[in-house]
């Protein structure tokens, strides 16, 4: 039984809904300059996505969707734990997030 | 009423994930990431019937991964800090390519034909409920799901040991002390 909402709503407004996310992500990545700023535009990214996986599975009546949507939620986990780490340590050396400054890292 | 709740909630996700972009302070921008998180959550339990998908978004991200980004921005105390201004031109141009993006990504999607294939799927349950979607994980995705488990433990291991502050930093900081 497919959820109520499909009958009024198409499933290409959810779309459009994850596809505006997604690109203020992007831009968020593109512009700021903060690493702790990009990483959460990487999250904006990660959770269209699943917004998109969700609306799908429930549309097909299929809910293998939704499981991705844990492995999702379980990479980027991980991946904060891992970033957050890695920040921390660039700050501690440099006294700075910004990633401008992150080229001093070439020599 | 179901209707213009989708298309409230909607405009208010985009709002809120607007401001996590344009936000100055980045302490404020952690803030409107929640709000996003939880509007995105509204929409997987009331529009989606996902409920528990919806709960599982309220606790490992709104929770638990917002909380660690607030304690790094915290304890990094970042107000002092001015950001680095980015030129206008390089804002400009970042935007224009965000915009050629979304035209690019609805451009693609508008032909697309969203038939529905109905398969013999779990006809008489929710597919959102904790008990089809634990059956499934626990069958047909359980080698995922052990990996995941992996993934975790490495991930934990490599936060530890990045954390974990040099022997001479130790030393230093224990004569500081004294």
């Amino acid at each position: 039984m497919m959820p109520q909402i499909f009958q009024t709503v198409p499933i290409e407004h959810f779309v459009y809904l994850s596809a505006v996310l997604f690109v203020i992500g992007v831009v968020g990545v593109l512009t700021r300059s903060n690493a702790i700023i990009i990483f959460m535009s990487v999250e904006l990214m990660l959770n269209s996505v699943n917004l998109l996986l969700v609306a799908f599975s429930a549309y097909h009546q299929d809910p293998a969707g939704q499981i991705f949507v844990f492995f999702i939620m379980a990479v980027a986990a991980a991946e904060v734990a891992v970033g957050l780490a890695i920040i921390t340590m660039i700050y501690r050396n440099t006294h700075s997030v910004n990633i401008n400054d992150m080229s001093r890292m070439k020599n | 009423m179901l209707t213009s709740a989708f298309y409230f909630i909607a405009f208010v996700t985009i709002f809120f994930a607007i401001m996590v972009v344009v936000s100055k302070n980045p302490i404020h921008s952690v803030l409107y990431l929640v709000l996003t998180f939880f509007c995105i959550s509204a929409n997987y339990i009331f529009m989606l019937d996902a409920t528990f998908v919806g709960m599982v978004n309220v606790i490992v991200y709104a929770g638990a991964i917002m909380v660690l980004f607030l304690y790094v921005l915290m304890m990094m105390n970042l107000d002092s800090i001015a950001e680095q201004k980015r030129s206008a031109m390089f804002k400009i141009s970042a935007g224009v390519t965000g915009g050629l993006l979304l035209l690019l990504l609805v451009a693609a999607l508008k032909d697309a034909s969203l038939q529905v294939q109905q398969e013999a799927a779990i006809a008489d349950q929710r597919i959102g409920s904790i008990k089809v979607l634990g059956f499934i994980l626990y069958s047909k995705y359980q080698m995922p799901f052990e990996v995941a488990s992996i993934l975790f433990l490495v991930a934990m291991t490599g936060a530890v040991v990045l954390g974990k502050k040099d022997a001479s930093d130790r030393s230093i900081g224990l004569e500081a002390i004294k």
